[in-house]
């Protein structure tokens, strides 16, 4: 008894699926068109990738997206760390509500609110204190940084509430002190997380339009700023090609990471076998002795 | 390493590891928050930036504060910001409530299948939200438009003879919506009920109940805290919705985030903005609250595991 029936679940799940991943089928198919009428099919084509690639806007926008991008996620997985080890492992200190608070009200903040009170301050900082002079690269990087590190809070956090404490104390009785436990022990255990916490960061920072739109200033529009603009007036073909491209990379760096994590996951359940094989053995030995 | 010196300060390592992304969100979250609230009250000025400064020192000693409430009465008075914040909340909660209709069973079914299975179905389902938002709201353009995907093939098969006009409309707001915001709510859903004990069902069966029964009394209350996450991280964020509304809807159609874009950007009326970001934030601030409550119960839950 599992409960439901199985051919509503299977039904389910089909026309879910097949929900969210129509759309994005649809996407690559025609960027292949030949036609420019993205959806009347006009035979096999691959000259939008070219049309693409030849669109020094496009591609200017990219490269300062990939920058932005990486230094955000860097600096937010960093911030965010932080944030998760004060939450997860300091138990009540002064000011834990107002972080927590803050830590994980960005993840459902509307974006325009937080592009909105961003550029406001950029602006009165400007005013007082002449940082930032003008907006650009880094008035996004801040923002990206800010709202990327809540996600990247959370990851930690639920990480950090699921492996045991006791390895950290195990560690602290030897004699380490809490920076050599973090970086020997709590650092290698979380750092799938971390790694997942920065993907994700990155994607965003790439993916971001409406809070980079308040906070950036002229000369330096993001990638999501170039397609808004090319997508608002309709569909074109090199967007598809666009599109296409992101989905590879992305199926393609999560084939990976799920490969990745499978063997380590192999590795880990082998070496808790040959923990329990010893731990048997001692009993063992012991009871014989 | 031995810091002394911050030792005495009364700094401790745990101190200042807390202090370094409190000071981060302090400057870059919760000051922001502050001179929204300021701007708010200004007048607009014609100028850069476009509005009088709230503070002035008048005089020799004198501190001049200026709230004005007029951006607020200009709110209340004119009709179209209330018909976009009721029109905001109307379509989010019917989008979020289409969600959940499709994401539980979604999530039942994944969270029903064998361990492996499971795994392959939960990364199809987190795959699209690492595509970019943005290029997944335009391929429904493609698919709504009236020579679109979705009419030619009516068309072929017979079933209309004339496109149908989905694209600028309420339907393609909504279609949008439910699309994007679909894997927020399948992965709280999906959290909540792999957990569910099946004994419980398995008892329910022993005393008699239907499976339906016994799902309205066992399994719908236990994955109570599921739903209201799930619900909660698609109905927040789609109030404040501006690039679905902007790219699939009607131009006319009225949503809080596209007009605060419009007096943002199109009518540089900054101080506007910031009462309307105001008044959006004081309607979100009960739910939000209630999202902060139950991501911290579920945090120390999992602690306790």
């Amino acid at each position: 008894m599992s409960g439901g029936r199985p051919w509503f679940r299977m039904l389910s799940l089909v026309l879910g699926f097949a929900f969210l991943y129509v759309p994005i089928i649809s996407l690559v198919v025609f960027s292949f068109n030949e036609s420019r009428l993205v959806t009347v099919w006009g035979g096999f084509s691959t000259k939008w990738y070219g049309a693409l690639l030849r669109n020094q806007q496009i591609i200017d926008a990219a490269l300062l997206s990939l920058k932005i991008a990486a230094i955000a996620a860097t600096v937010a997985v960093a911030l965010g760390t932080l944030t998760g080890m004060a939450l997860a492992r300091f138990g009540p200190f002064r000011g834990r509500t107002l972080l927590s608070g803050m830590a994980t009200a960005p993840l459902v903040m509307p974006e325009v609110i937080t592009g909105l009170s961003l550029l406001l301050l950029f602006v009165t900082l400007e005013q007082l204190i002449g940082w930032p002079s003008g907006r650009g690269m880094t008035t996004i990087i801040i923002a990206h940084i800010t709202f990327a590190m809540a996600f990247v809070t959370v990851i930690v956090q639920s990480r950090l509430a699921q492996f045991d404490e006791s390895l950290e104390e195990a560690a602290q009785d030897l004699g380490a002190r809490p920076a050599k436990v973090f970086f020997l022990v709590t650092l290698p255990i979380i750092f799938p997380a971390l790694l997942s916490g920065w993907l994700l960061a990155f994607t965003l920072s790439l993916d971001d339009l409406v809070i980079a739109s308040f906070v950036s200033g002229p000369g330096s529009s993001t990638l999501p700023m170039v397609v808004f603009s090319k997508v608002r007036l309709g569909v074109s073909p090199d967007i598809n090609a666009l599109a296409t491209i992101l989905i590879t990379v992305v199926a393609i760096g999560v084939a990976v990471a799920g490969i990745v994590m499978a063997r380590q996951q192999k590795l880990r359940d082998r070496d808790a076998q040959m923990a329990l094989a010893a731990n048997q053995q001692m009993i063992e030995s012991l009871k014989k002795g | 390493m031995k810091l002394p010196g911050l030792k005495r300060l009364g700094l401790s390592g745990r101190a200042l590891v807390a202090a370094v992304p409190q000071f981060w969100l302090a400057l870059f979250f919760l000051i922001p928050f502050v001179i929204v609230l300021k701007i708010a009250f200004s007048d607009a000025q014609i100028a850069m930036p476009p509005y009088q400064p709230l503070i002035e020192w008048v005089g020799e000693k004198a501190l001049h504060i200026k709230l004005n409430f007029a951006n607020f009465a200009f709110l209340v008075e004119d009709n179209l910001y209330w018909k976009a914040y009721l029109n905001s909340i109307f379509v989010a909660a019917v989008a979020t409530l289409i969600c959940l209709l499709i994401g539980y069973p979604m999530a039942y079914a994944i969270a029903r299948t064998s361990p492996s299975t499971r795994n392959i179905l939960l990364l199809l389902v987190i795959l699209p939200f690492w595509t970019s938002f943005l290029l997944r709201v335009y391929a429904w353009i493609g698919l709504l438009k009236n020579n679109g995907l979705i009419n030619n093939a009516l068309i072929a098969l017979g079933v209309i003879d004339q496109p149908i006009q989905m694209l600028q409309t309420d339907f393609a707001v909504y279609v949008g919506i439910v699309y994007s915001y679909l894997p927020f709510m399948i992965l709280p859903l999906y959290a909540n009920l792999e957990k569910l004990d099946l004994t419980l069902l398995e008892a329910a069966a022993d005393l008699g109940s239907r499976p339906w029964e016994a799902f309205l009394k066992v399994t719908l209350p236990l994955s109570l805290p599921g739903i209201v996450a799930g619900c909660l991280l698609v109905f927040i964020p789609a109030v404040g919705e501006f690039v679905i509304p902007a790219l699939l809807g009607d131009p006319g159609m009225l949503m809080i985030g596209k007009v605060l874009w419009t007096e943002f950007f199109n009518n540089r009326d900054w101080p506007v903005a910031s009462a309307v970001a105001i008044a959006l934030l004081l309607f979100l601030v009960i739910p939000i609250m209630f999202f902060q409550r139950a991501q911290d119960a579920e945090s120390s839950a999992g602690g306790r595991r």
